[in-house]
């Protein structure tokens, strides 16, 4: 309860006061509101025949004309993303006159089903009477007529001719396109922030993912207007002026449908990505991840329970494996980790150690093994790239010491964004000791070291990083930086990507990377290479590396055995090569999740990429795209 | 006061102040009528019910006495508090709207209860000591008010938390603090203006700003729907365009016809003498509201009723300024008249808390 002094207090005086106070406020209000008349008198009588007028002009009635979207192409030219022309059934409830017959009208003439009735009467709860409703999208030209032909029985029905987005090729170019689907508060909200919400006026779709996010500014265009005279009704009599929008641009990609058909044909029942990539511009040429899933459902609307089957699904078709995808590099980076080795003095060309099939941590009893059980004998720095001796590399990584692994790979773009123009991408781990400080609160063990030195442990990379690293390497140094967009057809030339010139990696000297370079052709070409069965009779001569991660940690002395392992416990198989080997003009990586050991798998694929890119002329013309 | 045959009355045994109800009933009436102009018999049922809700609760919240509401208040003050910081910590993880407090079965505003509970918690603090206020409860009355406005403008709802800060302020001004404060506190108010203009806003928000000053310069953005607006009410003239007849509004150049822009077409639909038949009804409860304060029996349940019926005036003339193109449109509704919304459930809350202290009296004076 209160506390009253009730002694010291004066009631009255109190009372006195707050009336006096309640006094001036009512003074107040009759002021304000004194303000308010006045100003709508002044609205109201004084301009009254001016509102008047206008009003009457109101009658001419500004509607905002949607830009069409900008169309996508691949570099030969072949459309990836089109707007299709559909004509869609509406209603305006407030607007019809018996609303229940005309729907069951509607059913004898359009065959409309239960579950469209359904559909239509919740929209139509949460829909304001005034606004239109879609009975029915995509409507057949025969549909169409049949209903026109009737539209006198169907008050306040009518027939939208809509453009709709529209990928023709189904789920072939969805990791590289995205979509676009409805916009949503979130959208909105964004659009506002950019100060954009008089272009977005009317629109009802926006990027989502990939490129049809990423240049959503370019592709989106500006709004037209028409000024149109309106009868007292509201209806449209005639048009009296025209600004037309201004369609957004068309994008022409990097993209080589041919390539990317023929990876897709490749992957078949594999989980995994390819990416072909244009060494010396950074163009993609090809960028899949497979399984994939049709973008067109977005489009329309994804039904709650197909959208559930795709998030469910064990083999994550919604995941962009080629961007987002998280794995142990391997033994793919070996070439970068002796560029390192020799740059840092630790070995020199010639230096020889013995692999007996395993390698102990000096010190310690803690034994890492090579893959070759039985051990690759003496081995110096090019037959260890060539045939992968991991024993080699524990040795080489032990001595450069995390300190300075750490900092050259993030040189060759590891631990970090690749800047592919399409938002997806993870930056996956480049570890440091700084890194495991923060993630584990654990300092950073030797043991550590040796696993990073063989591209396992704590290291992840995704298979963009990977083509990136092996362009740069290719390129002797020279930083590229990966693309999708060539250019912008209306604009023409080749679209400069927004990314600062950097500074070549350097080494001590040029020829360590002939060293590596020499090695990674001797993988593909020498009789003891672990590709050379892949790479055997090229047209062209290809350097190239391959890597089998772990994906179970095996103990110590366990032997792998692919056959006995259960599916998803096999190993990841990946390979990495770039051609030709003179002058690199593209370079490659696939990887294929639990499919066993990357040179007998991973690297086939890539000799069969690399063959259609050298050796087949054909034309595109036969390239069927889906139907509708 | 004498205690009179009126205040035994059926009304009084019902703790409803039937002069306050009248005016209510006309607002609703009035609200009903433009209703079914906008959007048809279908909104006007909608409503219906929710008026029903409404007057249930405020009601239920007369019947409640005062010495109850003094009891209370510090507690549910705090848990409104905690709840607002729980509604941006959920919002914050959920990355999504940040307003509503999802309790599963339902979903719940917290910031409407402040609306009510804030000016009560610092009548409740202020009354406890001798008015006029000394300065050290001036600041902890201002700390009150503050806490609950910050939270609330971070959810981002700036009309919510606007008219959560004047509720409280109200109660301070009526306490009697004197005129000296008040000029230090505009003074120091009007100082921070450009202080927030360069530093604190964003481009849009100064952007929003200078539209909103002169809408006409960008007449197919936000300017949009103040130029429509001013169109409508203009044109409506001295005697208006005649029920279901604004073209305005019937031809859907209005935006946001049934909840904040009403008035536009109320005024298009019934004229100047349609807003002058609406300002008085308007004029009568604030009336009936500020007497009912000059007539409440302590300190406490004077403030709080001042208060009410001032917050309510500010909805109206905040309201009223905006869509007549003297104010900001900062997204406050019409009382008692606009569409839906859970604002019309807080406000007749208030009028119930008004009705509770009018016909709960334990003693009469003199």
């Amino acid at each position: 309860m209160v506390k009253q002094r009730i002694s010291i207090r004066n009631h009255s005086a109190e009372s006195t006061l707050f009336m006096r106070r309640t006094l001036v406020f009512f003074i107040a209000i009759l002021f304000a509101i004194g303000m308010l008349i006045s100003n709508l008198y002044y609205l109201q009588i004084s301009s009254f025949q001016s509102y008047q007028t206008r009003s009457n002009d109101n009658r001419i009635s500004v509607q905002t004309v949607i830009p069409n979207r900008g169309l996508i192409y691949d570099r030969n030219g072949i459309i990836l993303a089109e707007n299709r022309p559909v004509y869609s059934l509406q209603v305006i409830v407030s607007k019809t006159k018996n609303l229940k017959e005309n729907i069951e009208q509607l059913k004898e003439l359009l065959a409309l089903t239960e579950s469209e009735i359904s559909h239509f009467n919740n929209t139509k709860r949460q829909t304001r009477s005034f606004k239109e409703i879609v009975i029915r999208d995509n409507l057949s030209p025969k549909e169409v007529a049949v209903f026109t032909v009737n539209q006198h029985r169907f008050q306040g029905f009518s027939i939208q001719a809509n453009l709709k987005r529209f990928y023709p090729f189904g789920d072939l170019f969805t990791h590289v396109l995205g979509y676009i689907a409805k916009i949503n508060s979130k959208d909105l909200q964004q659009i506002e922030q950019r100060g954009d919400s008089a272009s977005y006026r009317g629109t009802k779709y926006i990027g989502k993912l990939g490129i049809e996010k990423y240049y959503e500014e370019l592709l989106h265009g500006e709004p037209g207007l028409r000024q149109v005279e309106v009868d007292s009704w509201g209806k449209v009599i005639r048009t009296l002026d025209f600004t037309p929008p201004v369609p957004g641009k068309d994008l022409k990609l990097n993209i080589d449908i041919k390539l990317q058909l023929k990876a897709q044909q490749l992957l078949g029942d594999y989980r995994g990505s390819i990416i072909v990539m244009n060494a010396k511009t950074g163009g993609i040429l090809t960028l899949i991840s497979n399984p994939s899933y049709d973008p067109n459902l977005f489009v329309q609307g994804i039904s709650r329970k197909q959208y559930q089957k795709l998030l469910q699904s064990k083999d994550r078709p919604l995941i962009n494996r080629a961007t987002q995808g998280r794995y142990p590099p391997a033994s793919t980076i070996k070439p970068q980790m002796a560029l390192l080795a020799l740059d840092s003095k630790v070995i020199t060309e010639s230096t020889v150690i013995y692999d007996p099939g395993w390698w102990i941590v000096p010190g310690s009893n803690r034994r890492f093994r090579d893959w070759k059980h039985w051990g690759h004998g003496k081995v110096n720095v090019s037959r260890a790239i060539e045939e992968s001796c991991d024993t080699f590399f524990y040795d080489t990584a032990y001595k450069v010491g995390i300190d300075r692994i750490s900092p050259f790979m993030e040189e060759f773009g590891f631990g970090k964004y690749s800047g592919l123009d399409i938002g997806e991408e993870t930056k996956a781990i480049m570890p440091s000791r700084e890194w495991k400080k923060a993630r584990f609160r654990a300092p950073w063990y030797d043991g550590d070291t040796i696993s990073v030195g063989i591209g396992q442990g704590y290291w992840t990379v995704t298979p963009i990083q990977l083509t990136k690293a092996t362009a740069i390497l290719a390129r002797r140094g020279e930083i590229i930086e990966p693309n999708v967009l060539h250019s912008i057809i209306s604009v023409g030339g080749s679209f400069a990507a927004a990314h600062e010139p950097q500074k070549p990696i350097q080494l001590h000297d040029e020829h360590y990377w002939d060293i590596a370079l020499q090695a990674m052709l001797g993988v593909t070409s020498k009789r003891s290479g672990t590709a050379h069965r892949a790479f055997a009779n090229t047209s062209y001569s290809a350097g190239g590396k391959s890597g089998t991660a772990q994906v179970v940690n095996m103990k110590e002395d366990e032997k792998y055995d692919a056959s006995k392992m259960k599916e998803r416990h096999r190993d990841n198989a990946m390979f990495v090569a770039f051609a030709p080997f003179k002058s690199p003009e593209i370079v490659a990586t696939v990887v294929l999740e639990n499919a066993g050991g990357g040179s007998s798998n991973a690297a086939p694929m890539i000799r069969a990429m690399f063959d259609e890119y050298f050796d087949n002329q054909a034309a595109t013309s036969d390239i069927k795209p889906l139907g509708f | 006061m004498v205690s009179t045959q009126a205040q035994k009355s059926i009304f009084y045994r019902l703790h409803i102040d039937p002069l306050l109800l009248l005016g209510i009933f006309s607002l609703m009436g009035l609200s009903l009528t433009v209703l079914y102009s906008v959007g048809g018999y279908e909104m006007l049922i909608k409503q219906l019910i929710r008026l029903g809700i409404a007057l249930g609760a405020m009601i239920i919240l007369a019947q409640i006495s005062p010495e109850m509401y003094q009891r209370w208040t510090p507690a549910i003050f705090i848990v409104g508090v905690l709840l607002l910081v729980a509604v941006l910590v959920v919002g914050h993880i959920g990355k999504g709207a940040q307003r509503w407090l999802d309790l599963g079965f339902t979903k719940f505003q917290p910031s409407e209860i402040m609306k009510l509970i804030t000016p009560l918690m610092v009548a409740y603090y202020i009354s406890q000591y001798t008015l006029p206020p000394r300065l050290k409860q001036v600041f902890i009355a201002l700390l009150i008010v503050i806490t609950p406005t910050i939270l609330i403008a971070k959810q981002p709802d700036l009309g919510t938390s606007i008219l959560i800060a004047s509720s409280g302020l109200f109660v301070l001004f009526l306490s009697g603090i004197s005129w000296r404060y008040i000029t230090i506190a505009v003074a120091a108010v009007v100082g921070f203006l450009p202080i927030l203009w360069f530093y604190l806003m964003h481009e849009y928000q100064r952007g929003r700003v200078l539209t909103l000053i002169n809408p006409e310069a960008d007449p197919l953005g936000t300017g949009y729907h103040i130029i429509q607006s001013k169109i409508a009410i203009g044109s409506g003239g001295l005697w208006g365009k005649g029920w279901l007849e604004g073209t305005q509004s019937q031809l859907e150049f209005l935006p946001e016809r049934h909840t904040d822009f009403i008035f536009s077409v109320f005024s298009e639909e019934f004229g100047f003498i349609g807003i002058l038949l609406l300002l008085t009804v308007y004029l009568f409860i604030i009336g009936r509201g500020l007497w009912i304060a000059n007539q409440a029996q302590d300190a406490f349940t004077r403030l709080v009723a001042g208060s009410i019926t001032l917050t309510f005036f500010v909805y109206v003339f905040v309201n009223i300024g905006m869509v007549s193109g003297l104010l900001p449109v900062v997204g406050v509704p019409l009382p008692l008249i606009s569409y839906g919304g859970t604002s019309i459930v807080t406000l007749l809350g208030g009028f119930g808390v008004l009705m509770s202290i009018n016909t709960h009296k334990r003693f009469n004076i003199k």
